[in-house]
């Protein structure tokens, strides 16, 4: 039996009990395979049943496990032990979200922003197309204009990793403009005026200062970082041609 | 479509940025090194009176001048704003926009100015 | 429910280096906006006569001036590849299938940096 440990010291908030959170340190068993949802569900099985934190999948997909692990938003699922032994880990919740309890995070603003960008494809008045007519069909070079941005699972790392989401609470968010982008540039989808609505605002995209940490943390590779550039660009060509030839009601 | 200005600050963010990022070392690199060392080819007559003078008449150089200094300027009141206004001066962020737009604008205006006496 | 929420403290960009980082690049506006005001002011100067000129000239010689030009330099320098390096992230050009190689978009940027250099150097030493 190895009997190789790792020091895990953990953030705790227990609301019933204490006004501000507090640090607790556990030893866990070192193997050189697990990643710190294992060590974190050792714990909860073996040494502290009221440890509280998100996780599903365990494999990176469905986005229930962020958490800081020395500073760094990461999933526990993806985050080797082996990266960081013989050394202290620390983990805290993800950073700029109100605490529930220990690792879980507050989520319903991110939500909220998630849902106000229109996450949907929007036809145009009498342009849904019958069932009848069959499938809309899309070309890989059409497919691959949105796809990076699909694959977005709402993990909220970006949003952790964001200074400005912690500075400015009423930030749209990366994920939330990843998000939009996604439809924008789905080739199916006519709704990018009323979405320009809501990440035009001073709130959306013109908060972001292109820190750019958003784009590295992520897991999927989903680049939100470039999803804001480009929708900065875009949107200030826009609004120079609604000056200069203001549009006719038609789509954009 | 969109009730806010928030693009027209960011295209001249953006144009001051590329102007600055494009010209801005070459110019420190020969009027703050190579003029007072009279390095990189630079000799004594170079930045003389007489012939910066008969440069800074030609039109062309004129509007280089022109959109060299006035849209940096944009580009730094923007940057500094946003640098200043959302981590730590946030209960200043109109006065700022205000100080600093209002100064990259005086600027702008004043480069003309003084450009045009030549 | 009772939320705790964590206060932001001022030193949040001394955490990590790509804070730290992104702070350096932001601060190099501050010196090219400096720069600008200065060569308005040494502009101003040529337009007041030779003596006035001459004498920005002898301010602009002094060490402590050289010095802050070789600082605003490095700084602005910093400007340049940083922004040059995110172009490719506004910038999304489609070519054939996918889209044209980031290196593409921020390598003619450097392409133009030194072509445009050159045109200035010669505009102001060789002309």
């Amino acid at each position: 039996m190895n009997d190789k440990t790792m020091q895990f010291e953990v953030l705790r908030y227990r609301p019933e009990q204490e006004d501000v959170p507090s640090s607790q340190t556990y030893t866990v068993p070192f193997r050189e395979d697990w990643v710190i949802l294992d060590a974190l569900n050792f714990i909860k099985d073996e040494q502290d049943g009221t440890l509280s934190y998100r996780w599903s999948c365990r494999m990176g997909v469905c986005g229930s496990c962020g958490v800081m692990v020395n500073g760094v938003p990461k999933l526990t699922c993806g985050t080797f032990l082996k990266d960081y032994y013989p050394n202290k880990i620390r983990i805290e919740p993800l950073d700029g979200f109100p605490v529930e309890r220990d690792l879980i995070t507050h989520m319903d603003d991110f939500m909220k922003k998630l849902h106000s960008v229109k996450p949907w494809l929007i036809r145009n008045e009498g342009e849904e197309k019958p069932i009848e007519e069959g499938e809309y069909l899309q070309t890989p070079t059409e497919l691959y204009a949105y796809k990076q941005y699909s694959m977005c699972i709402n993990c909220m790392l970006c949003y952790a990793a964001c200074p400005i989401t912690a500075l400015e609470p009423s930030f749209i968010g990366p994920a939330a403009i990843a998000l939009a982008q996604r439809y924008n540039m789905d080739s199916r989808d006519q709704g990018r005026d009323e979405r320009q609505k809501i990440i035009m605002e001073h709130d959306g995209i013109w908060e972001c200062t292109f820190v750019g940490e958003c784009s590295v943390v992520c897991p999927k590779d989903v680049d939100p970082a470039g999803a804001i550039q480009r929708a900065k660009l875009n949107g200030t060509i826009d609004w120079f041609k609604q000056w200069i030839l203001p549009r006719k009601g038609g789509i954009r | 479509m969109t009730k806010t200005f928030e693009p027209l600050w960011w295209s001249l963010f953006s144009a001051g940025g590329v102007v600055a990022a494009l010209f801005l070392p070459i110019m420190i690199l020969l009027s703050g090194i190579g003029m007072p060392l009279e390095w990189f080819g630079v000799a004594g007559d170079v930045f003389a009176y007489e012939r910066v003078r008969g440069l800074v008449t030609h039109p062309i150089v004129q509007i280089f001048l022109f959109v060299l200094i006035s849209l940096p300027l944009f580009h730094a009141a923007h940057r500094i704003h946003a640098a200043l206004s959302d981590p730590w001066l946030k209960h200043m962020e109109s006065f700022l926009s205000i100080l600093l737009y209002g100064g990259a604008f005086a600027g702008t205006i004043l480069t003309a100015v003084i450009l045009l006496q030549f | 429910m009772k939320l705790y929420y964590r206060p932001v403290q001022n030193a949040w960009w001394l955490k990590r280096q790509p804070y730290v980082l992104f702070i350096v690049r932001e601060l190099t506006s501050l010196f090219v906006g400096l720069y600008c005001l200065l060569l308005l002011v040494t502009i101003y100067s040529l337009g007041q006569g030779e003596k006035s000129y001459d004498g920005m000239l002898i301010f602009l010689k002094s060490g402590p001036i050289i010095f802050l030009h070789v600082v605003a330099l490095i700084f602005t320098v910093y400007h340049s590849i940083t922004w040059f390096n995110l172009t490719p992230k506004a910038i999304v050009i489609p070519f054939g299938e996918k889209r044209l190689p980031d290196i593409f978009i921020a390598g003619s940027n450097y392409v133009a940096w030194v072509i445009l250099s050159g045109i200035v150097y010669w505009l102001i030493v060789r002309f």
